[in-house]
């Protein structure tokens, strides 16, 4: 039953590849990119695109991790909840909406366009750092209490690598979101991606519009299986070997 | 601010027929999206072996970035007469429920305890009772938190899909936009958050009303 299944899964496999590969070659995707000039500007809106991301990223990954540390200190533990229910009530915001707002805000270009991606993803890792540190269990830290450890080295050593594997889920939430809604970003002048995808819609000119489309989706999914390879760097073996076991 | 009050008292009629127009498509979505997700969610715990795939399948669906899955399915649906507009805007927003419902779906079935469905068999209920009558409403509290996550996403994805032409309150924020029309950009913006944070709200009231009292099935699923 397992051997065909497999099969059946690599044969379905091999049959959406060949039908991609047809399919792109129909919509005039491929004969698009190989204009020299046209595959010059793709890759330039990429690299506009992944500095977009790179940036609010690195803002909103040092925002969101220092909330969470923040508000589970002892002296600020007390506003956890509050901050929690806001940081849940903001993501439910639509991202369009954030990229609407910073623009009648900020004005149009790359500033309004990071700050609003920024905004919007450090909800994710905020909520997910807070989440993660709050259920290390409190025996654990009374083990390295008992073992004479600063309350440095317990954030440092004990709560943050027992919680990494919720943070990086958070974190890999925000870089997928981020790389989705920073297509947007083109609505408010920043460019990116986006920008083939919107102007191949209004002009209905499929291959213009795949060559964003496909690229953007590309980067989602790398950047997604990049995430599982950090977890491997990050998180410490016997935390991983116990997730696998349960 | 004001100027925002302004635009929404002058443009009530609109704004109404938006929002409804925005509601409705979600609605439709989502009605989709748990006649397609349910069962497909308690079919793989009965056949375990596929539950990865699927699982998995469902994940890079929420993985493509909204906007290029608009762009993807127009030149597809393009051949059937519906590139733009409602079609390709309701399916783009069923695929990206299935993976909160399916993954619920899923999870609180598989959290049902044993012993209460082998207190079931014992009563000699059948296989198809026992799935209806103790699995189901077992599960339907997890499964109705899937339900809120998917709501409140897809109305966050409807806003864009003005841009594919099938309306909702993303309109005012398009036509805002081209139009550096400041007033209509953040009275789309605000009726779209306010949508979405009602309706959060709401799916939150649901899913404590229609939790059984003696079961604290907590929400171990988060969004």
């Amino acid at each position: 039953m397992n051997r065909l299944l497999k099969k059946t899964y690599r044969f379905a496999l091999a049959i959406v590849l060949l039908g991609a590969g047809v399919a792109i070659e129909r919509t005039g995707l491929i004969a698009y990119l190989s204009d020299p000039y046209e595959a010059r500007y793709t890759v330039r809106l990429m690299e506009q695109h992944l500095r977009l991301v790179a940036v609010s990223m690195l803002m909103a990954t040092a925002l969101g991790l220092a909330v969470g540390v923040v508000f589970t200190r002892p002296a600020f533990k007390r506003y956890s909840g509050i901050v929690m229910y806001v940081v849940g009530l903001g993501q439910t915001i639509p991202s369009l909406a954030v990229i609407a707002l910073a623009m009648s805000v900020l004005g149009i270009g790359f500033k309004p366009a990071v700050f609003a991606l920024f905004v919007y993803c450090v909800l994710p890792i905020a909520r997910n750092t807070l989440a993660g540190i709050t259920a290390v269990p409190p025996w654990i830290i009374d083990a390295a209490k008992g073992m004479g450890m600063s309350d440095r080295r317990i954030l440092l050593e004990v709560e943050l690598p027992n919680a990494m594997q919720v943070i990086l889920a958070g974190f890999r939430i925000a870089v997928v979101i981020n790389i989705g809604t920073a297509a947007l970003a083109f609505l408010i002048g920043a460019g990116g991606l986006g920008e083939h995808i919107f102007t191949g819609i209004q002009l209905m000119r499929a291959d213009k519009l795949l060559a964003g489309a496909v690229p953007t989706t590309l980067l989602a999914l790398v950047a997604d299986s990049l995430c599982g390879l950090l977890g491997l760097l990050l998180i410490p073996k016997g935390l991983r070997l116990r997730e696998e076991t349960v | 601010m004001g100027n925002v009050l302004d635009f929404l008292v002058a443009n009530a009629d609109r704004c109404w027929l938006l929002t409804w127009e925005h509601t409705w498509m979600v609605l439709v979505a989502l009605v989709g999206a748990i006649s397609l997700g349910v069962p497909v969610g308690i079919a793989i715990t009965r056949h375990e072996q596929w539950a990865k795939a699927i699982l998995r399948a469902a994940n890079i669906l929420m993985t493509i970035p909204s906007i290029a899955l608009f762009g993807m399915l127009l030149p597809l649906l393009s051949l059937i007469g519906h590139g733009l507009g409602k079609v390709p805007a309701v399916i783009a927003l069923v695929l990206y429920s299935q993976l909160p419902i399916i993954r619920n779906t899923y999870v609180a079935i598989k959290n049902v305890p044993p012993e209460i469905v082998d207190a079931g068999r014992g009563m000699g209920m059948s296989r198809w009772k026992r799935m209806i009558e103790i699995e189901i409403p077992l599960a339907i509290p997890v499964i109705v938190a899937g339900l809120r996550t998917a709501a409140v996403m897809n109305i966050g994805i409807a806003a864009i899909s003005a841009y594919i032409g099938a309306g909702g309150l993303g309109v005012f924020i398009q036509q805002g936009i081209a139009r550096v029309y400041e007033e209509m950009i953040v009275a789309g913006a605000l009726l779209v958050s306010v949508l979405a944070v009602f309706v959060d709200g709401a799916m939150a009231l649901l899913e404590s009303l229609v939790t059984p009292k003696g079961i604290k099935i907590g929400r171990k699923l988060g969004s």
